[in-house]
């Protein structure tokens, strides 16, 4: 029966026993995505995720714009988190094109980058406790959230889509008095965030409802190839800013959260104590950041490849790892460009961890998972 | 006395014509990730192409008929553990679209800064019927499992079926789409 059917569209057996649900694409439990899951009375027997409804062909406009035009579009998968999508294109066109980056302007990133990180995880954390039925935990990052929002607009002029990172170095140069109130908003944010422990994570019903739901073992984790949050709270010491230290991370003491657990309460867990490793890492940058000098290596116009040549370059996002593939044949524009994207690769964990959970676990799961629907349909 | 006067004057010239047009690559390959590829092309001879060596990157290219064996190599001898990323990449004057796997390690702590790119070509068809037509390569999904949902996005964006795999659905598109697959250069965006 199914094989006449072309490859996607098959006939499917209605079964007495087993209820299938469309979790989406407009239930605002699952973001811009659906998830068909299985039931058997409460539990979850198999389940089918379907991105795909926000893809917008970032790959494809990429083969169409030269190098320097692809930055504000290649931003948008993740808004939230604009500075480290862009990082590893403009550390692969730097590659590309041959090109150094000022000592001062490698800080100004860093610090950027961290920055991102924690408005994307106050972003995701807000979304988390929201769908847990937790409003305090929406209300207080998404407004702790403002104080580094702040510090960007300074930075860079925008409030969320930056399009700061360029090849060769940072858009524009920090304003004046910038360290100062940085490292001010900075301490009081670590102040705010080390609160939520006592509201949140301390939290016994948080805690009864994300214990031992959704345990990845340190071998799947590994096997299914996830990344980021979810592979360190699986125990598994990987973060590429102390394995692979891309600009100055090599010079910064950078420490890695791992957790053994392996369960939600561990993935929720992870991403805040990597906001609190970030407070850490900016201190540093801003205490070791040359004072003055050059934020930006001038490219030519229309900066080429040279010849037919490829360039993988990966950074550590707020959701994991972030590849960066480019293909150049020695024109303006990219041959081709791949995103290699942490959200993509840790779907493939949802099947595998909902099998067997209560439907009601679903959201805390499904959530856990660091995922941002936008990032993975690209 | 002759013979070794005019040799070493020979051998010489050859030294100084080798040296630009080889651009001196045995001094600046990186010794570790020299030692993986000499592994690769020890044990598969000429079917591996090894295309670069570089800091932290190693691309082997090999032919469809012996991805499989080398990919399990690189899983059970060298350590390798995961895929990041499985890339399509269209050359339609070569009538061959190239997978690319970037494969990675989390167990092995030597290899964490290390990507393999593991690369294969499929025929290209002109008027592509995808799954019913030559574009195909066996699947890795039984080798490294963390490509299934990668390999099915290579399948409905460049019409690449891979044989093998459990469940080649689309991913990413919608379940009527009937035009090219989006990513082959052929496809082109309206109004550009």
């Amino acid at each position: 029966m199914t094989e006449k059917f072309p490859p996607g569209l098959a006939l499917q057996k209605v079964d007495e026993r087993i209820m299938t649900l469309n979790v989406g694409p407009q239930h605002p439990g699952s973001g811009h995505m659906r998830i068909i899951v299985q039931i058997d009375g409460d539990y979850i027997v198999a389940c089918d995720p379907d991105p795909g409804y926000v893809h917008r062909g970032e790959e494809k406009m990429a083969e169409y714009r030269n190098y320097i035009t692809n930055i504000p579009h290649l931003e948008r998968p993740v808004i939230h988190d604009s500075c480290n999508v862009l990082y590893p294109y403009v550390l692969g066109v730097e590659e590309l094109v041959g090109i150094e980056v000022p000592e001062r302007a490698k800080y100004v990133r860093v610090i950027a980058s961290e920055l991102n990180r924690c408005i994307y995880t106050m972003y995701w954390l807000a979304i988390y406790g929201i769908f847990l039925g937790h409003s305090t935990m929406f209300m207080w990052p998404a407004g702790d959230r403002e104080l580094l929002i702040d510090l960007m607009e300074k930075m860079s002029g925008a409030r969320v889509t930056h399009a700061h990172f360029v090849p060769g170095g940072v858009r524009n140069d920090l304003p004046p008095n910038f360290e100062d109130v940085c490292l001010r908003q900075v301490n009081y944010f670590e102040k705010r965030i080390k609160e939520y422990s006592a509201v949140f994570y301390d939290n016994p019903i948080l805690i009864a409802r994300t214990k031992d739901t959704g345990v990845l073992s340190r071998e799947d984790a590994i096997r299914l190839g996830t990344t980021g949050s979810v592979l360190r709270a699986s125990g598994v010491d990987y973060d590429l800013r102390t394995k692979e230290p891309y600009d100055v991370y090599e010079e910064l003491d950078v420490h890695t959260n791992v957790m053994k657990e392996g369960d939600s309460y561990a993935r929720s867990k992870v991403p805040w104590l990597d906001m609190l490793e970030s407070c850490n890492i900016i201190r540093q940058a801003l205490q070791k950041m040359p004072k003055s000098g050059s934020v930006r290596t001038k490219l030519k116009p229309n900066p080429k490849g040279k010849g037919l040549n490829s360039v993988y370059k990966r950074v550590e996002s707020g959701r994991g790892s972030l590849g960066c593939y480019i293909v150049s044949d020695g024109k303006t524009e990219p041959y081709r460009l791949k995103l290699s994207v942490g959200s993509f690769r840790n779907l493939i964990a949802l099947p595998y961890l909902l099998k067997g959970e209560k439907l009601g676990n679903m959201p805390s799961v499904y959530w856990s998972l660091n995922y941002w629907p936008v990032e993975a349909d690209r | 006395m002759m013979s070794s006067d005019s040799e070493k004057p020979d051998a010489d010239e050859t030294q100084v014509k080798a040296t630009p047009t080889a651009k001196k690559p045995e001094i600046e390959l990186p010794a570790f990730e020299k030692s993986i590829s000499d592994k690769i092309v020890e044990k598969f001879g000429d079917k591996v192409e090894v295309t670069f060596v570089k800091e932290d990157r190693i691309g082997i290219k090999v032919g469809r008929e012996s991805i499989h064996d080398v990919a399990e190599f690189t899983r059970d001898v060298l350590n390798y553990d995961h895929v990041e990323s499985v890339s399509g990449v269209d050359y339609p004057q070569d009538k061959e679209i190239e997978v690319v796997y970037h494969i990675g390690s989390y167990s092995d702590s030597s290899l964490a800064r290390q990507i393999l790119v593991l690369s294969t070509r499929a025929q290209r068809e002109e008027n592509p019927i995808p799954g019913n037509d030559a574009t195909r390569l066996p699947t890795l999904r039984d080798v490294f499992y963390s490509v299934e949902f990668h390999e099915r996005e290579v399948f409905e964006m460049f019409g690449v079926y891979f044989e093998g795999h459990p469940d080649n659905r689309r991913l990413l598109l919608p379940e009527d789409w009937a035009d090219l697959p989006p990513l082959r250069k052929d496809f082109a965006i309206k109004g550009r």
